[in-house]
Parts: C-alpha cells; sequence; structure tokens
C-alpha cells in the first residue's frame, strides 16, 4: 500500500478518535478536529506499518476477535494464579529467566505476543533479541533441558491464532 | 462506592509502602508505574459516584503520561549501574 | 451525587478492586524486582480494566461509556509494555534476582 493511501488512513483514524472522544456532533467540534486529524496526518511519520491493506481483511479480523477472547480467558487464569501465589503462606515460587523461540515473523507479531505472553499466568517478557524471547517464569519447569516443551508451555497458545493474523 | 473508592486508595497506599521500602531505585519505578494505573481506576469510581463524565478525561489523560513517565524512567534505568 | 447504580456494575467493579488489591499485596510480598513486576503487572491491569468496563456498563453508550473504554483499551495496551521496558531497565542496571532464582539465560548470552 502507498503512502499516500496510508496517510489517508491516519487521518481517518485521528478523525475518529477524536469524535469518539468529544462525542458530540457539533459543528464547531467537527470542524476543529477536521483540521487537526489533516494536521497530525502531514506532521507526524506515519501511525499504520507498510502492509495496512491486511487492515481490510475480515479474515485476519476474526483470529483477531478469537485471540482476544483467549487472551481474555488466560488473563482470568493468570490472576487466580497470582491470588493463589500471593496469599499462599510459603509463597510456592521458583523463578527464572528462559529463552524460546518463536516462530512468528513480522515484528508487529512479535510485539503483540510479547504482551500476550506478559498478561497470561507466571510470564513476563523481558526482551526480544531476534527470534528469541527472554521470558521471566515464576514457576519453572523442572526438566529446563527441554527448549520446545517450554517454548509449547509459554508461547504455544498465542503463536497459533497470532500468525493468523498478522503473518 | 465509598467502601470501593476506600479499598483503592488503600491499595495505593500499600504501593507507597513499597515506594518508600524499596531496597533498588527499580522496586520504586515499578511501585510507581503501579499506583498510576490504579489512579486510572480511581478516576473512574469517581466519574459513577459523580456522574460526571470530565473524570474520565483525566483518567485517559492520566493513562497517557503513567505510560510516558513508566517508558521514561525505565530508560533511566538502562544508564545507571545499581549493585544492591 | 447519584447513589443508583445497578448490580452488573457493582460486581465488576468490586472484583477488579479486590485484583487491584491482590496486585498491591504482591507487591509487598514478593521478594525480588521482576516476581513484584510480574504480579502487579497481571493483577492490577485486569483489576483497572475491570474497573472500566463496570463504568463503561454503569452508564451505557454515551460519553462517559466511550471514554472508559478507549481508557480500558489503552491500558490493556500499554501497561505490559511498560512492564517490559521496566524489567529490561533492571536486568540492565544490574539488579540481582532472588537467591531462589533457578536460572538466568539472559545474563548468559548477553552478558549483562
Amino acid at each position: 500500500m502507498d503512502t499516500l493511501k496510508r496517510r489517508l488512513l491516519d487521518l481517518i483514524i485521528y478523525f475518529g478518535l477524536w469524535l469518539l472522544l468529544t462525542w458530540s456532533l457539533d459543528w464547531q467540534g467537527v470542524v476543529v478536529g477536521a483540521v487537526l486529524a489533516v494536521l497530525f496526518a502531514i506532521a507526524l511519520s506515519g501511525l499504520l506499518p507498510e502492509k495496512a491493506e491486511r487492515l481490510f481483511s475480515p479474515v485476519r479480523w476474526f483470529w483477531a476477535i478469537i485471540h482476544l477472547f483467549s487472551l481474555l480467558f488466560w488473563i482470568i487464569v493468570a490472576n487466580f494464579d497470582v491470588l493463589y501465589r500471593v496469599l499462599h503462606p510459603n509463597l510456592p515460587i521458583r523463578p527464572g529467566i528462559v529463552k524460546i523461540k518463536t516462530t512468528l515473523k513480522s515484528d508487529e507479531a512479535k510485539a503483540f505476543l510479547a504482551n500476550s505472553i506478559t498478561l497470561t499466568p507466571g510470564t513476563l517478557t523481558i526482551d526480544i533479541i531476534d527470534d528469541w524471547l527472554y521470558v521471566h517464569w515464576i514457576n519453572v519447569h523442572e526438566n529446563l533441558e527441554d527448549a520446545e516443551a517450554i517454548t509449547r508451555d509459554i508461547a504455544g497458545r498465542f503463536e497459533v491464532t497470532l500468525r493468523r493474523v498478522f503473518d | 462506592m465509598t467502601v470501593i473508592l476506600f479499598l483503592l486508595i488503600m491499595g495505593c497506599f500499600m504501593c507507597l509502602y513499597r515506594v518508600a521500602m524499596g531496597p533498588t531505585p527499580p522496586d520504586r519505578a515499578v511501585a510507581i508505574d503501579t499506583i498510576g494505573v490504579m489512579v486510572v481506576g480511581i478516576c473512574g469510581v469517581f466519574g459513577v459516584v459523580t456522574g460526571r463524565d470530565f473524570y474520565l478525561n483525566i483518567a485517559i489523560a492520566w493513562a497517557l503520561l503513567a505510560f510516558i513517565g513508566t517508558l521514561a524512567l525505565a530508560k533511566y534505568l538502562e544508564g545507571r549501574g545499581f549493585d544492591e | 451525587m447519584n447513589s443508583q447504580v445497578g448490580l452488573a456494575p457493582i460486581i465488576l467493579i468490586s472484583t477488579g478492586v479486590i485484583f487491584d488489591l491482590v496486585g498491591a499485596l504482591g507487591l509487598i510480598r514478593l521478594p525480588d524486582v521482576y516476581n513484584r513486576l510480574q504480579a502487579a503487572t497481571k493483577c492490577v491491569t485486569l483489576g483497572t480494566f475491570l474497573v472500566l468496563v463496570g463504568v463503561l456498563v454503569h452508564s451505557g453508550w454515551n460519553a462517559m461509556g466511550i471514554k472508559a473504554l478507549l481508557a480500558a483499551i489503552f491500558v490493556l495496551w500499554t501497561s505490559p509494555t511498560g512492564s517490559h521496558a521496566l524489567a529490561r531497565g533492571a536486568h540492565i542496571a544490574g539488579v540481582r534476582l532472588w537467591e531462589g532464582t533457578v536460572v538466568d539465560r539472559y545474563k548468559e548470552d548477553t552478558g549483562r
């Protein structure tokens, strides 16, 4: 998608955000919002990544919604996990930093994978270097050598949906 | 709703304990970040209690500023060495 | 003062506040920066998200509800990003891990 179209999409997003935030169709407010949206679309560097035409693919949106619901489910599980660990008198934790290899290619997919991993039970992404994610895990497995099992436990449940959304 | 507000503010004070006692500066940064997110919730509850929507404007602005402040604190921490 | 708050918003907001308090308790009880960051990020993010969704359910689709929804999405999006930045900053600054820590692959690989 070329630059002009992406800038136009930026403009529409800024204007929509303005309308949602002010939540009135008073003509003065709308005119100010339109002028500001044009200024921002010209002055700021692009909001959207290169392959922005993927925004119009309904299949990707379908998988994004599936991903959102699975994410909400795992966030709730994670919260009960923290509840158990914090309220237990002996603090049953066994922390460590492990590294996992992701099969996702694009940067956006990796960023969303890192955020998803942070919000799910017992894991916190610390850094991404190329294809390797360094993850702080609050309850590390017994066998640390089995890298595939670690990757499957931490990232497997999200890679399936994120690959269909971004790659 | 008063009880809920009281509990939220108590949570903020629990974070302030970590700000005061945290052994290393990153501990304090984490606690400050947590307080920032909690204050967004407090603004939302204030909006419900008073029935006015400008508290939610404060909540959005606070969320933006807390995020940028956290990133600035993290960048500051990267440049320093804290060994105990 | 409008005190007419329905049952569903009360339940959502109360659950959110309970998770907020668990996060703050984890911040006090857990032993090192990274574990504290885990508890604080997960619980406080979901807690604030639930509080704001409760505000949305209470007020419906008007100015207040939309702003609460935008703030909720924003918190859900940026809170984990901020915690990555803090964890990375703390590790680079050389904050030691808790003595019960099993393994530190990040230090082995980057030497920091």
